[in-house]
């Protein structure tokens, strides 16, 4: 996939995985599992570009005797996460336009 | 690989990172392998579970920029002696024109690398341009009924149509390996940076 719009995408993603309640690491991994495969290499660079971007805060809380980095979406977060629904709708009709084109190639 | 061997080995091929930096993402793939531990999982699976040192290595050296490297060996070896620094200042006239000519040596061979794969897109270019040629050639002999020479048009034509695509797909693959190669030289310069010095 394009690099570009697949990095735009796993960021929308990372921000859904904490949009209901804070998260955690492992746990914003083990919740994409289902849809799609993340390493944690990739996870931590999203999760500093959403920081350094102010879409998310961090704390740290205690969790059996270590310390755990927690996730916070901030409203602009969840406004990054509305654009994209918007942005959704043109990729669809943008993807509906592509696949037409083919279907009238395949006639001719 | 236990949780320790993991993490000695990831701090011996980023020992050069930028102190900071290197903490908070320690930090982060220790809390990823607890947190699998807790989650059922022997500490061997949870290290092989998050990928090993080599791996994660490289990801963190190609998405940091080569000048923070730099400035943290160079911070990292400021306690220069005394005699070292005289010994760098009279010794300036004679290692910076050398350390110049060295980087304009590496520039200009990485420059005629790219230089003869240009050229050799420009040679292909020609060929496509004499396919074009060609063919305008043959329609003229049609035209003057000169068979023999609208055949060999033709034939010259498709020779260098053949040529053009053989040679295109040469040079598309030439250049990706200068690209990956370079890809490639700029990691291990930049996990030179950080190795540690034995």
């Amino acid at each position: 996939m394009d690099i570009q719009l697949k990095r735009g995408l796993l960021d929308v993603c990372v921000l859904a995985a904490i949009k209901s309640e804070d998260s955690y690491g492992y746990k914003i991994i083990k919740d994409m599992k289902p849809y799609l495969e993340l390493s944690e290499s990739t996870l931590y660079t999203i999760l500093k570009r959403l920081e350094m971007a102010s879409l998310l805060v961090t704390r740290t809380a205690e969790h059996g005797g270590r310390l755990r980095k927690y996730y916070h979406i901030t409203p602009q977060g969840l406004a990054r996460i509305e654009e994209f629904r918007e942005d959704w709708k043109e990729i669809q009709s943008i993807y509906q336009f592509i696949t037409r084109e083919e279907h009238g190639n395949d006639e001719a | 690989m236990t949780k320790l061997e993991f993490f000695n080995e990831l701090q011996a091929r980023l020992s050069g990172l930028p102190k900071a930096e290197a903490d908070e993402r320690f930090s982060f793939y220790d809390e990823m392998i607890d947190d699998r531990i807790e989650d059922g999982l022997s500490e061997e699976e949870a290290v092989a579970e998050v990928g090993t040192p080599e791996e994660i290595a490289n990801q963190i050296l190609s998405e940091i920029p080569l000048s923070a490297l730099v400035k943290e060996k160079v911070k990292k070896n400021r306690a220069l002696r005394g005699w070292e620094i005289v010994l760098l200042i009279l010794g300036f006239p004679l290692w910076f024109p050398l350390l110049i000519a060295a980087l304009a040596v590496i520039l200009s061979i990485y420059v005629s690398i790219w230089a003869v794969v240009i050229s050799l897109y420009a040679v292909d270019l020609a060929l496509a341009l004499s396919v074009v040629a060609l063919v305008v050639g043959m329609f003229i002999y049609l035209f003057q009924s000169n068979i023999g020479g609208a055949l060999m048009s033709l034939g010259a034509g498709i020779l260098s149509a053949g040529l053009a695509i053989l040679l295109f797909i040469g040079c598309v693959a030439l250049s990706k390996g200068i690209i990956s190669l370079t890809k490639k030289s700029l990691l291990g310069i930049k996990s030179w940076f950080v190795r540690k010095e034995d």
